[in-house]
């Protein structure tokens, strides 16, 4: 009898955990507006959207490389399974043509699908749910007004129980904070929109900060470095690593050319970033960098000397004398294996003095070098920088074919002690490997847009 | 130094600075000729040669990391007499005509064709995307690499050179 009553109250007990939580998970299916993407916007709005979706990023995901933009599918892989994002075309059946503009917005604010369905923070509703009501408007005006693409998003493969989306509801109590950015009165204006653009629909921290176990970004380490498509992302707080030290002025011309003389071009996922930049005004490029600046804060009296030092030596104004392969090598400088083939292999370009987007960066200014995990450069030694489509663009060859991986390790470990005063890399080998076979999934593309530039370089997927 | 390499199936030694690029043995120390120099910096193409099976730059290629690799130079895909499949769809389809980039373009497609003997326009276009040819025969070399694909698959080649050398 006693066992029989415990086993009820147990039950009765899941029953209203369950049924509070369906009521915490539970969200209302928004109706479906038939006129939504024959609604007529206008352009100014349209612009605007744009500018904004370009600051998004939107395109990146949402797009298969190769495929119409934003007609989604792209697998993005995570620690928990494959997620493939969404079609965000205006096609009624299989992209968002009967979402209306609350529908965005209750997507774009709190992770929650037209249908009432949690949306996984793949999409990152944790940033985007800063974005204003206005700026909302004017990317709702920009996707619906897209060429509509019949394009079936295919489904998720994620680990069990992870499908079931009301779960979702539990990670949002945990890690996610609906609101509007208020604005810091003691910042000025300026520092206020930088910091709305790049903590709100930039997402600057989806790739720049660690992620905890559960796949939330880290508050705690905020900007401390992350990953993207086998790319680092750079700490872009006090830990960057940059030889020269980032200030808002360096910054802005690196977010506007995608290169700066003193710390190099931009590559990987954030080529896609700087590509699309070019869509904004100066004054927004000029904010985010005084925003991201401000978090760097003011370098050690120790790196700025060093800082100092690297641009009387490599700063602009030089009269450079380009060299080529025809320019005997200088002997290698030290007996160390790698040492030789930098001398003959890369110090051709990346000592010739060429100057910065077509030259090789002098090492001594680059952050892989000093970063803490070697990928970048790994990464780029293997598969080079491939050159966009018709038009210039900073290239490197790659030296897969060239190159054995101990070869490579010891190139890269002779770099690592020659140009910085970081702790060696370990197990440099078997990274290389790794990465060449594809075991670690490197996407490598040129830097010339998500649609122009379908091919993947980098390993395939083993 | 002496360094032993193996050119086109044949063994080879010669005495170079270990740090010189494999572009410089190959013309001045084995008189061949078909590799070009055109920038120097591994952008062009034009030097282009296979080692091991995969197109490299062999301008920015120094000779000591070729020690016990197979090269192929174009000299390595037929004779005059006996021209290869590639040689004979490049000549059939006129695809020169300054003729200074073909060389490294046909090894670009040779190191294409070897993994894929019936590649899409798309696959030629991205194997080929960094060798440059300034007089615009580009048409005609996609047309002559997919000849070259199918006197291959006519052959009874399973790939590329596999009954020749690299």
């Amino acid at each position: 009898m006693r066992i029989i009553r415990a086993f009820s109250f147990l039950l009765t007990l899941l029953l209203v955990a369950a049924v509070a939580f369906l009521f915490v998970a539970w969200r209302s299916e928004i109706p479906v507006d038939e006129q939504a993407a024959s609604a007529a916007h206008p352009p100014e709005l349209v612009a605007k959207g744009a500018q904004l979706a370009a600051v998004g990023n939107c395109i990146a995901c949402h797009t298969v490389p190769g495929k119409p933009a934003f007609s989604g599918g792209l697998a993005v892989p995570t620690p928990f399974g494959t997620i493939h994002s969404t079609n965000i075309t205006p096609d009624p059946e299989t992209g968002i043509g009967h979402w209306s503009e609350a529908a965005f917005e209750r997507a774009m604010r709190e992770g929650v699908d037209r249908d009432g369905n949690h949306l996984y923070p793949a999409f990152p509703y944790d940033h985007f749910t800063w974005v204003t009501p206005e700026d909302n408007k004017a990317l709702y005006a920009f996707l619906m007004t897209r060429q509509p693409v019949k394009a079936e998003t295919p489904d998720n493969s994620l680990t069990f129980p992870l499908e079931f989306r009301p779960l979702l509801a539990g990670w949002k109590l945990l890690f996610f904070r609906k609101g509007q950015l208020q604005p810091d009165p003691g910042q000025s204006a300026e520092w206020n929109r930088g910091r709305y653009l790049s903590e709100g629909l930039g997402h600057c921290g989806a790739c720049h900060t660690p992620r905890n176990s559960l796949g939330a970004e880290d508050v705690e380490r905020h900007f401390a470095g992350g990953e993207a498509e086998g790319w680092q992302a750079y700490a872009i707080d006090e830990n960057s690593k940059a030889p020269v030290p980032w200030d808002a002025e360096s910054l802005a011309f690196y977010l506007r050319n995608g290169w700066h003389e003193l710390h190099g071009v931009s590559r990987g996922p954030m080529a896609e970033v700087t590509g699309n930049l070019s869509l904004l005004p100066d004054s927004d490029i000029a904010a985010i960098s005084i925003y991201v600046a401000s978090l760097m804060g003011e370098p050690s009296p120790e790196r700025l000397q060093k800082a100092e030092q690297l641009r009387a030596q490599f700063g602009g104004g030089r009269i450079i004398q380009a060299s080529d392969s025809q320019t005997p090598p200088a002997p290698a400088a030290s007996d160390h294996p790698g040492a030789a083939i930098y001398q003959a292999a890369c110090a051709t370009c990346h000592e010739s003095g060429r100057q910065q987007p077509f030259g090789g960066l002098n090492f001594a200014l680059s952050t892989a070098v000093h970063a803490p995990n070697p990928q970048n450069v790994v990464n780029v030694t293997l598969f080079g920088l491939p050159p966009a489509d018709g038009k210039a663009s900073a290239v490197m060859p790659g030296f897969a074919a060239m190159l054995t991986d101990r070869q490579i390790a010891d190139l890269l470990a002779y770099m690592r002690e020659q140009f910085s005063d970081e702790a060696a890399w370990q197990d440099l080998e078997a990274q290389v490997a790794n990465t060449r076979s594809g075991k670690y999934h490197v996407a490598v593309r040129p830097s010339d847009g998500i649609e122009r530039a379908p091919h993947n370089v980098g390993a395939k997927e083993e | 130094m002496a360094i032993s390499l193996k050119v086109n199936g044949e063994d080879k030694r010669i005495d170079a600075d270990p740090a010189t690029p494999l572009l410089y043995v190959l013309r001045d120390d084995l008189a061949l000729n078909g590799a070009k120099y055109g920038c120097g910096l591994g952008q062009c193409g034009s030097c282009m040669v296979v080692v091991n099976g995969e197109a490299v730059l062999s301008c920015m290629t120094p000779v000591m990391l070729m020690e016990g690799r197979e090269i192929t130079t174009v000299e390595g895909l037929g004779t005059i007499e006996e021209p290869g499949p590639l040689q004979q769809a490049f000549i059939e389809m006129q695809a020169a005509q300054c003729g200074y980039c073909i060389p490294g373009m046909m090894m670009s497609a040779h190191a294409l064709l070897r993994r894929n003997a019936n590649p899409s326009d798309e696959d030629i276009r991205q194997a080929l995307g960094t060798n440059l040819c300034r007089c615009g025969t580009h048409m005609r070399i996609m047309a002559a690499i997919r000849r070259a694909g199918e006197l291959m698959q006519a052959a009874g080649l399973p790939a590329a050179g596999e009954g020749r050398t690299g």
